[in-house]
C-alpha cells in the first residue's frame, strides 16, 4: 500500500516537470514577455529592462527555466500583480472556501445522483428513468455560470430565501478552526455561523453540483443497468435474499466502483466550474480569485494555479484509485 | 405426488415494437423426491428459460407465463415475488452455468455462504461462519476456514462451483435446479462436480432438476430426460429407454452426432444440419422439419402430438418417428451397453472431436460407477412417468 | 417428384415467415436503431433547424445586428424596451433588435462550433492514431513512445478546460479565432484518448489476432482493420463535441474572453454574458441567448447519445 501511495508520488514529478516546461515555454511566449506579465500592459521601456535584468531574463534560456524551477519548488509562486502579495499567500487564504463548496457540490452530486440513477435503473423505461435521463441531458447543456446567476436572481434577489453573494454575513462571529466555515460552526458551537455559512453556500453548491449530478445520474444509470444483468446478481436473488441485501451488497457496491473514478476524474470540470460559480455569487474561494486574475492578466497567479490544479488533480485521484482498491478485491495494490 | 409437477408451461417474451417470441411451448414433466430429471437440448431450445422461470427469477415486464408449476401443492407460477423470495434458497435453489461470474467479485466468498444461512436459517456471526466452513468441506473444498476469507478469483473454476453448490444446498432444499453446471469446466473436474453432485441427491434425497446439452451428463446423472427443441418437449421417456431407442428424429440425431471411441474407422459423424434458428412455427407443423432427414408433408400440418409409438412411458412428438433405433443398437450393441456408450463420449460438440479422446477414460470410468449407484432406483421411477399431454 | 417439390416449397414457405436475423451489417443495424431512437428525432430536428437559421439568419433578420434605436432606448436605463411588434424579443441595452442578433448569431456559433471540433478532432485524431498505432505495432519502443504521448495528455486532461483556453488566449490575443482554438485546444486530449482506446480494444479483438495469423502485415491490418472499426466513438464524441464547444465559449465569453467583434458579430454566448448586466431590468434580454445555447447544445447532446446507444447494443433500451 506504502509503496503504491509512493510511486504514485513519485510519478507526479514528471508530470509536474513537464507542466513547468510548458508553462514555462508559455510565460516567454506571453505577448510582451514576463515583463509585461509582471507590469501589465502599460509599462514603459525602462520598467522592462530593469525588470528583465531582475528577472534575469538577459541569460541563456535553460538558466531561467532553472531559476524558474528552484522558484516553485520553493513554493515561490510568484507576486501577484493585482495585489501585491505573494500568489502563494493569497492561494492558501482563499483555499478553503473552494474546497468547502467543491465538496458540497460533489457531497450533493453524490446524494442526488447515485440514488436517482439506481432507481432509473431499476425501472428503465418508466417515467423515473425519463424525466432522470433527461434532465441530466439537459443538464450538461446548461452553462454554469448561467445557472448560478439564475438561480442567485431567482432565489436569492427575487425571493430573498438566501444570501446573494459571499460565504458570511457580516456581523456574524465565526471562530476560525479548519477554514471550513460550515464545519467551524459545528465544531466551535457556534450554530449560527454553521446556519449562515450553510445559506451561502447552498445555492452556489447547486450551481456547481449541476454537471457532477448529471454525469453521477447516467454513470450510475448505466452501471447499474450492467450489474442487473450479471449471473452474480441473478447468484443473490436464486439464494431468496432480502431485497435491500441484494441492492446494497450485490448491485451498488459493484455498479458504483466505475461511479468512484469518475468522480475523480470530474475534479477538472469542477474547477472550471468552481471559477465560474464563485464569480457569480462573490464567494471569497479561489475561483473568484482566478477569475479577476484572467480579467487582469495576472499572469503570476495564472502559473500557479495551474501548477496547483494538475497537483490536486492528481492527487484526488490517487485517493480515488486507493479507495477502489479498498473496495475491488481484484485490483488490491501491494 | 410428484415433488414438482410442471404442467404446460409456456413463456413467451414480448417485446415492445418486436413480434411475441415463444420460448417454451407446453412443457409438462415431473420430478419425484430423490429423482434426477434432465431438460436436454440445444442452446435457444428454451431449457434454461424453463429453470428461471421455475425459480421466478424472470424479470416481470415483457414475460407472458403460461399453465402450471406445482411444488409441494403450490403454484411457483402464481406466488408472490415475496412468497418466492422465502421460497428460493430455502426449498428451491439453483446451480449456475459459469460459477466465476455467478460469484460476486468484490466480497468474500464466506459472505456469500453465510448470507444465505442468516436469510433463511437465522444464524449470525460465529455460528454462521463455522457452518459455512462446514459446507465448504462438505463439497469438496480443501482448508475451508481460509477459503471463506478469500475473493472468487483466488478460487480455482472446479473450486467456485463447489462453492456455489455449497450456496446452493444451505439450507437442504428438497429442489435442486442445476443450469448446465459443468459446461465452463475443465473435463476432469466436470466429472467431479457432477459425482459430487450424485453424492447430494443420494445423501439428502433431494430432487434435482439438470438442464444440460451433454448427453453424457443425462448418460451419467439423470433418471428420466425430457428432450427439448424449440420450446416442446419432443422426447420423453426413462435414461435407458432414450438411449436405446431414441425415436424422435431429433433425439436420434443427437445421439448419432456424437464422436464415439468404439465407432469403425473412418465412419463419418452424423451431425444433424442446419442450426436451431432454421425452424417453422410450431402451429405450421414440427419445427424441427427443416433440418430433419425424415420429414413427410404429413410433418408441415399442425402441431405433431405427444404419442408413445415405442411403449407406455416413452413420449414422442413425431408422425413420422424414426423406430429402428440409434446405429449402436443395429450394430448389435445391447441397450445396456448404448449407455455406456453414450456416456463415454464428450459434450456433443461435433465441430471439436478432440475433446472426446481426452474424456473418454475419465468420463467412462464415471459412468461405470454411476451404472452401479442410481439403475437399480431409476427404474421403476421411469416406469412410473406418465405421458405429459 | 411432386409430392417432393411440394415438400420443398411448403417447407421453404414457412421457413421465410420466420424472423431473418443474419445478413444486416453492423453499420445498418445502428442506423435502423438510430432511425427508431425518438432522442435522435429530436435531436436531428433541434440541428436541421439550427443548420437552417445559421444558413439563412443573417438574409432573413429583419434589422442589421448592429442597427440602434437611439431614440428609444439609453444604456443603463431602468427598462429596456420588451416584446413588441416591430421587435419580436425587443431591444437590447445598446437599443439593437435582439431577435436579429440572434439570427445572426447562429451562423456564428455554429462555425464556432463546427471549427473548434474540427481542430479537436483532426490534432486528436491525429495523436491518438500515432500513439494507438505505436501501442499496437511498435514493440517496446512504441510502447514507450505511447505512454510518453498519453502521459503528456493526462496532463492536458487534468486542466481545468477554461484555464487551457485562458492560456491560449492569452498568447494569441483575444479574438474569434482565439476562440476556436482555445476550444479546439480543449477537446484535443479528449479526441486523442478516444481514439487511442478505441484502437487498443480493437487491437487485442479476436479477429486482429485472426488477420496476424492469416500473415497480413502490421501496418495494413492497422490501417484496413483496426481504424475503421476504431472510428465509431470517434463520431459519437464529434457530435457530443459540438454541443461543448457552445457551452465552452460562452463561459469563455464571459469570462470576458469571448469574441470582442460583437457588436457586428453577435455570437450568442457573448449576448448572454452582457444580458446578465442587465438582469434585474430586463431578464428576457438574457433568457433569449440562454435557451438558444441550451436547445442547440440538447441537440447535438441528443444526436451524440442517440447515436452512441445504436453502436453499442449493449446500452439499448
Amino acid at each position: 500500500m506504502l509503496r503504491f501511495v509512493v510511486r504514485r508520488l513519485l510519478q507526479l514529478i514528471p508530470t509536474l516537470l513537464g507542466l513547468s516546461v510548458l508553462l514555462f515555454i508559455w510565460l516567454n511566449r506571453l505577448p510582451g514577455g514576463p515583463a509585461s506579465a509582471i507590469l501589465g500592459e502599460k509599462a514603459t521601456e525602462a520598467e522592462v529592462a530593469r525588470i528583465n535584468r531582475a528577472l534575469g531574463l538577459d541569460q541563456p534560456v535553460y538558466v531561467q527555466y532553472g531559476r524558474f524551477i528552484k522558484r516553485l519548488i520553493e513554493g515561490d509562486l510568484g507576486t501577484s500583480t493585482q495585489t501585491g502579495q505573494p500568489v502563494m499567500d493569497e492561494f492558501l487564504l482563499r483555499f478553503p472556501a473552494t474546497v468547502e463548496l467543491s465538496l458540497m457540490a460533489i457531497v450533493l452530486a453524490v446524494a442526488v445522483g447515485v440514488p436517482l440513477g439506481y432507481f432509473a435503473a431499476k425501472r428503465r423505461g418508466g417515467w423515473l428513468d425519463v424525466a432522470a435521463v433527461s434532465s441530466s441531458l439537459i443538464g450538461i447543456c446548461i452553462p454554469v455560470f448561467f445557472l448560478a446567476f439564475m438561480l442567485r436572481t431567482v432565489f436569492s434577489v427575487n425571493l430573498g430565501w438566501f444570501p446573494s453573494y459571499g460565504r458570511l454575513t457580516t456581523g456574524i462571529n465565526a471562530t476560525e478552526v479548519t477554514g471550513l466555515a460550515v464545519l467551524d460552526g459545528l465544531l466551535t458551537g457556534e450554530f449560527d455561523a454553521t446556519w449562515d455559512a450553510l445559506s451561502h453556500l447552498i445555492l452556489p453548491a447547486i450551481a456547481l453540483a449541476s454537471i457532477p449530478v448529471a454525469v453521477i445520474v447516467r454513470m450510475t444509470r448505466a452501471s447499474v443497468l450492467e450489474v442487473l444483468g450479471e449471473d452474480y446478481v441473478r447468484t443473490a436473488e436464486s439464494k431468496g435474499l432480502r431485497k435491500g441485501v441484494v441492492r446494497t451488497r450485490h448491485v451498488l457496491r459493484n455498479a458504483l466502483l466505475p461511479v468512484i473514478t469518475s468522480v475523480g476524474l470530474l475534479t477538472g470540470s469542477l474547477l472550471s466550474g468552481a471559477v465560474l460559480t464563485e464569480s457569480v455569487f462573490t464567494f471569497g474561494g479561489i475561483g473568484s480569485f482566478i477569475r479577476t486574475a484572467i480579467d487582469g492578466r495576472d499572469y503570476p497567479v495564472l502559473v500557479g494555479f495551474i501548477m496547483f490544479i494538475a497537483m490536486a488533480y492528481v492527487l484526488i485521484n490517487l485517493l480515488v484509485d486507493l479507495a477502489y482498491s479498498l473496495i475491488d478485491p481484484r485490483v488490491r495494490v501491494h | 405426488m410428484p415433488l414438482l409437477s410442471v404442467d404446460e408451461l409456456s413463456i413467451t417474451f414480448t417485446g415492445r415494437g418486436r413480434r411475441d417470441v415463444r420460448a417454451v411451448d407446453g412443457v409438462s414433466f415431473d420430478v419425484d423426491q430423490g429423482q434426477v430429471v434432465g431438460l436436454v437440448g440445444e442452446s435457444g431450445c428454451g431449457k434454461s428459460v424453463t429453470s428461471l422461470a421455475l425459480m421466478g427469477l424472470l424479470p416481470k415486464k415483457g414475460v407472458k407465463l403460461g399453465g402450471r408449476a406445482e411444488y409441494d401443492g403450490k403454484d411457483l407460477l402464481t406466488l408472490s415475488s415475496n412468497a418466492m423470495r422465502d421460497m428460493r434458497g430455502k426449498h428451491l435453489a439453483m446451480i449456475f452455468q459459469d460459477p466465476l461470474s455467478s460469484l460476486n467479485p468484490v466480497i468474500p466468498v464466506g459472505l456469500q455462504v453465510t448470507e444465505i444461512l442468516e436469510r433463511h436459517r437465522g444464524m449470525k456471526g460465529a455460528a454462521a461462519r463455522k457452518e459455512a466452513a462446514d459446507l465448504l468441506d462438505r463439497v469438496g473444498i480443501p482448508d475451508p476456514t481460509r477459503r471463506l476469507k478469500e475473493y472468487p478469483h483466488q478460487l480455482s473454476g472446479g473450486m467456485r462451483q463447489r462453492a456455489l453448490i455449497a450456496m446452493a444446498v444451505a439450507c437442504a432444499p428438497r429442489m435442486l435446479i442445476a443450469d448446465e453446471p459443468t459446461t465452463a469446466l475443465d473435463v476432469t473436474i466436470q466429472a467431479q462436480i457432477l459425482e459430487l453432485l450424485k453424492e447430494l441427491v443420494d445423501q439428502q434425497g433431494t430432487a434435482l432438476l439438470m438442464i444440460t446439452h451433454d448427453l453424457g451428463v443425462v448418460a451419467g446423472l439423470c433418471d428420466q430426460v425430457n428432450v427439448l427443441y424449440a420450446g416442446k418437449a419432443v422426447e420423453s421417456a426413462g435414461r435407458r429407454e432414450l438411449f436405446a431407442q431414441p425415436t424422435h428424429p431429433y433425439a436420434h440425431g443427437l445421439l448419432g452426432s456424437i464422436p464415439r471411441l468404439d465407432a469403425p474407422r473412418g465412419e463419418p459423424l452424423r451431425p444433424i444440419r442446419g442450426s436451431i434458428n432454421d425452424r417453422i412455427d410450431w402451429a405450421d407443423g414440427c419445427a424441427f422439419a427443416p433440418r430433419c432427414d425424415h420429414y413427410t408433408l404429413e410433418c408441415l400440418s399442425g402441431t405433431p402430438q405427444l404419442t408413445e409409438p415405442v411403449g407406455a412411458g416413452h413420449g414422442v412428438r413425431c408422425v413420422n418417428p424414426v423406430l429402428t433405433g440409434v446405429e449402436v443398437k443395429t450394430l448389435g450393441v445391447p441397450a445396456e451397453q448404448a449407455v455406456d456408450a453414450a456416456a463415454a463420449t464428450a459434450p456433443a460438440e461435433p465441430a471439436e472431436p478432440k475433446i472426446p479422446a481426452q474424456a473418454g477414460p475419465e468420463a467412462d470410468g464415471k459412468a461405470e460407477t454411476d451404472e452401479g449407484d442410481a439403475a437399480p432406483e431409476a427404474e421403476p421411477e421411469a416406469e412410473k412417468k406418465k405421458d405429459a399431454s | 417428384m411432386s409430392t417432393k417439390t411440394d415438400k420443398i416449397d411448403r417447407l421453404a414457405e414457412l421457413t421465410a415467415q420466420q424472423e431473418s436475423s443474419s445478413g444486416a451489417s453492423l453499420w445498418r443495424e445502428a442506423l435502423k436503431r438510430l432511425r427508431a431512437s425518438k432522442m435522435a428525432l429530436v435531436g436531428a430536428w433541434i440541428i436541421a433547424v439550427f443548420l437552417l437559421l445559421a444558413i439563412i439568419g443573417p438574409w432573413v433578420a429583419p434589422y442589421a445586428p448592429g442597427q440602434q434605436w437611439r431614440g428609444e432606448v439609453f444604456v443603463n436605463r431602468a427598462e429596456f424596451v420588451g416584446a413588441r411588434a416591430e421587435n419580436w424579443f425587443g431591444l437590447d441595452h445598446l437599443g439593437r433588435d435582439i431577435f436579429s442578433r440572434m439570427l445572426v448569431g447562429a451562423r456564428q456559433t455554429l462555425l464556432l462550433g463546427v471549427v473548434s471540433t474540427l481542430i479537436g478532432l483532426s490534432v486528436g485524431a491525429l495523436i491518438g492514431s500515432f500513439s494507438g498505432a505505436c501501442a499496437t505495432l511498435g514493440g517496446r519502443v512504441g510502447q514507450r513512445i505511447d505512454s510518453v504521448v498519453m502521459r503528456c495528455i493526462d496532463i492536458m486532461l487534468a486542466l481545468p478546460s477554461l484555464l487551457l483556453a485562458v492560456s491560449v488566449a492569452a498568447v494569441l490575443g483575444q479574438s474569434m479565432t482565439t476562440v476556436m482554438i482555445a476550444i479546439g485546444v480543449v477537446q484535443i486530449p479528449v479526441f486523442a484518448r478516444l481514439l487511442r482506446g478505441a484502437m487498443l480494444v480493437q487491437g487485442g479483438s479476436d479477429y486482429v489476432l485472426a488477420a496476424h495469423s492469416l500473415g497480413i502485415r502490421k501496418r495494413r491490418i492497422v490501417l484496413t482493420q483496426i481504424m475503421p472499426n476504431s472510428l465509431s466513438p470517434v463520431i459519437v464524441q464529434a457530435t457530443l463535441s459540438l454541443a461543448t464547444a457552445i457551452i465552452e465559449a460562452a463561459a469563455l465569453s464571459f469570462l470576458g474572453l469571448g469574441n470582442p467583434d460583437s457588436a457586428k458579430n453577435p455570437e450568442w454566448g457573448v449576448m448572454l454574458t452582457q444580458a446578465q448586466n442587465y438582469a434585474d431590468s430586463a431578464p428576457m434580454m438574457a433568457v433569449y441567448p440562454a435557451l438558444a445555447i441550451i436547445i442547440t447544445a440538447l441537440g447535438f447532446t441528443l444526436l451524440g447519445e442517440a447515436m452512441r446507444e445504436a453502436l453499442d447494443p449493449k446500452l439499448r433500451g
